[in-house]
């Protein structure tokens, strides 16, 4: 095995499946260059859709497949699409956003590295659609082993006549750049990464308006998820239906998940939506039950931004709907498992650290509002925590949410809201008796 | 000019793609990184004559990013990533390693200048935690043993 990263996959398991399809070549060492990748059929859907199909039909052919956007929203991709208007005389762009942030999640990486090309495949269909000639690859500094994977896919998709002037003799020019970020996870938020490519600080934007009607430069533009791009080439090639016919009657089509924490097999799992959460981490095709043999104590489903879970809830399928019954969200897919001896006033602490130190300073119940929240979780995990403490932090909490123009200060306190809720004799004990209700050790 | 021809020459043919020059500042910043290890004053005013945009705005832009550090860093920089997945395996116990075996404190760099340690948030490597990132390259799925030996390489120059 020559992989950059030694990530677990179940990429052999649905070889030849006739469904699972992001994850089918990951495992072939040669997938990243441009031979194995024709030889798999690829570019063959950027073919059909500059020979045969009209931008439109492009458009209602993924708006009929279902596809929601990956990155987190779950926004139907098509209909993002179709927001750029038709008679605006301005350039269009189109940005994949690679900048793969979340704490949790890791599955963008895994196509980058291993199957660049239909990522840039798919980034040229969506182009196509919404008729924009000059499209933007923003993947975070810190992958650089992606960047240089995505580069030379792009130099060889380049030097074959897959991108440049006249792609194909359609008389159709795309152009691509490759825009690396520099350690920023606001860039991530479609805005912040807008503001990212202008040579801007990475800060949020009001909207409306809308990327898709004044985005880069003030011009029409749509911010896709890796893997949301990714999936698009599939569903040229196979059909609307074809992926309509997996996962849910609302979320249709598959799911990457990226397992991590307290399980026996971590890993980045191919999915139908819909599937077990339960099964994801017991299965032993995945998740293998929770390490040390220990009893499972929390589940954060979708990224650090998404509220925890508790165990009798992790019995859900893993689609946008049923996890949003169940209290929290399919986010970006990135399945933390905690065992019972993890602390729940040290888990929220990483997570608020995180979030104070990303919040961008624009909006003040964010940039102010994390700050105290940091310092009021760090006195309680150090033991010096008072009585009126947690309502203290109810009242910040309610004071962020939904006061903020970007998702950043919604996803500093839901984590932390659903732990008082669902936890809150531990935050008592922890106050009370200035110490971890559980006995935490995770050595090394 | 502290920036080389080299470097300098990979700055306009970057900008040269991009429909509007203030485009450029993060690319010139991350290839003056990658030249020197720092981007301070001095690079924001030199970028600033090469891409034609006001040194102001280069710095503005520089200060938002935690990858363009102004001060030049160890040889070794070491990342440990301190976030959710990798401290639920043992990444708090990794640092305290790594800061005992180097004699320093995260933030700090070793006096004979070959390493800088930081612990920082998530890498995009939670499921093959722990982890480090050293320079570019990542090292995933970390033991104490692997860890020792990748230090003990470095050391030796290799």
């Amino acid at each position: 095995m020559t992989f950059y990263s030694p990530v677990v996959t179940n990429a052999k398991e649905i070889a030849g499946h006739d469904k699972l399809h992001l994850f089918e070549f990951v495992e072939d060492e040669n997938q990243h260059k441009l031979n194995r990748y024709l030889e798999h059929g690829g570019y063959t859907a950027w073919k059909t859709v500059l020979g045969k199909m009209k931008p439109e039909e492009v458009i209602e052919e993924v708006k009929k497949s279902g596809l929601r956007g990956r990155g987190g929203a779950g926004f139907p991709t098509g209909m993002k699409w179709s927001f750029v208007p038709k008679d605006s005389p301005k350039a269009r762009y189109l940005c994949c956003n690679a900048d793969e942030s979340e704490p949790g999640t890791c599955k963008d990486r895994v196509l980058m590295e291993r199957d660049p090309h239909v990522v840039i495949e798919g980034m040229a269909i969506g182009a196509y659609a919404i008729g924009c000639h000059l499209m933007f690859c923003y993947i975070r500094g810190e992958f650089h082993h992606c960047i240089e994977r995505i580069e030379k896919a792009m130099e060889q998709a380049y030097s074959k006549g897959h991108l440049g002037k006249n792609i194909y003799g359609s008389g159709y020019d795309l152009e691509m750049i490759v825009h690396t970020g520099a350690g920023a996870y606001m860039c991530g938020e479609e805005t912040g990464l807008l503001n990212s490519i202008e040579g801007e600080k990475g800060m949020a934007r009001i909207r409306p308006p809308f990327p898709a009607i004044e985005g880069l430069w003030e011009c029409p533009t749509i911010v896709n998820n890796v893997e949301s791009l990714a999936a698009v080439p599939h569903i040229i090639n196979r059909g609307a239906d074809w992926y309509r016919s997996m996962g849910t009657k609302k979320s249709a089509g598959t799911k990457l998940f990226s397992l991590s924490g307290h399980v026996n097999r971590p890993g980045n799992y191919e999915v139908e939506l819909g599937f077990s959460l339960q099964k994801l981490i017991y299965d032993s095709n995945y998740g293998n039950g929770i390490s040390d043999g220990k009893k499972l104590k929390a589940v954060i489903p979708g990224g650090a931004s998404t509220p925890f879970l508790t165990p009798d809830k992790v019995d859900v399928p893993l689609d946008y709907e049923s996890l949003t019954e169940a209290g929290s969200m399919l986010g970006s897919g990135g399945v933390i498992v905690l065992h019972e001896d993890t602390c729940i006033v040290w888990t929220i602490l990483k997570l608020i650290k995180f979030f104070r130190h990303e919040s961008c300073g624009k909006c003040t119940p964010c940039r102010e509002g994390t700050g105290w929240l940091e310092q009021i979780i760090q006195k309680i995990e150090d033991g010096r925590g008072g009585p009126d403490d947690l309502e203290k932090l109810d009242s910040i909490c309610g004071n962020i949410l939904g006061r903020t123009i970007c998702p950043l200060g919604d996803a500093a306190v839901m984590p932390i809201q659903s732990t008082l809720k669902d936890w809150r004799d531990e935050w008592l004990y922890h106050i009370e008796h200035k110490k971890c209700l559980v006995n935490q050790n995770f050595g090394f | 000019m502290i920036l080389s021809e080299k470097t300098v020459k990979k700055i306009r043919e970057k900008a040269s793609k991009y429909p509007k020059r203030k485009a450029a500042i993060l690319p010139s910043l991350t290839l003056a990184y990658k030249q020197l290890g720092y981007v301070d004053n001095e690079i924001y005013i030199e970028i600033s004559e090469v891409i034609n945009v006001p040194q102001l705005e280069i710095a503005e832009a520089a200060s938002f990013y935690t990858m363009f550090p102004k001060k030049p860093r160890g040889k070794y920089l070491l990342q440990v990533c301190n976030n959710i997945s990798c401290a639920l395996l043992g990444a708090d116990a990794m640092v305290d390693r790594l800061e005992e075996k180097l004699a320093i404190k995260r933030g700090e760099t070793t006096d004979d200048g070959l390493f800088t340690l930081i612990s920082v948030e998530c890498l995009g490597s939670c499921c093959t935690a722990p982890m480090i990132q050293i320079n570019d390259d990542f090292h995933e799925n970390l033991t104490r043993k692997k860890l020792d030996k990748l230090l003990e390489g470095l050391k030796n120059g290799k």
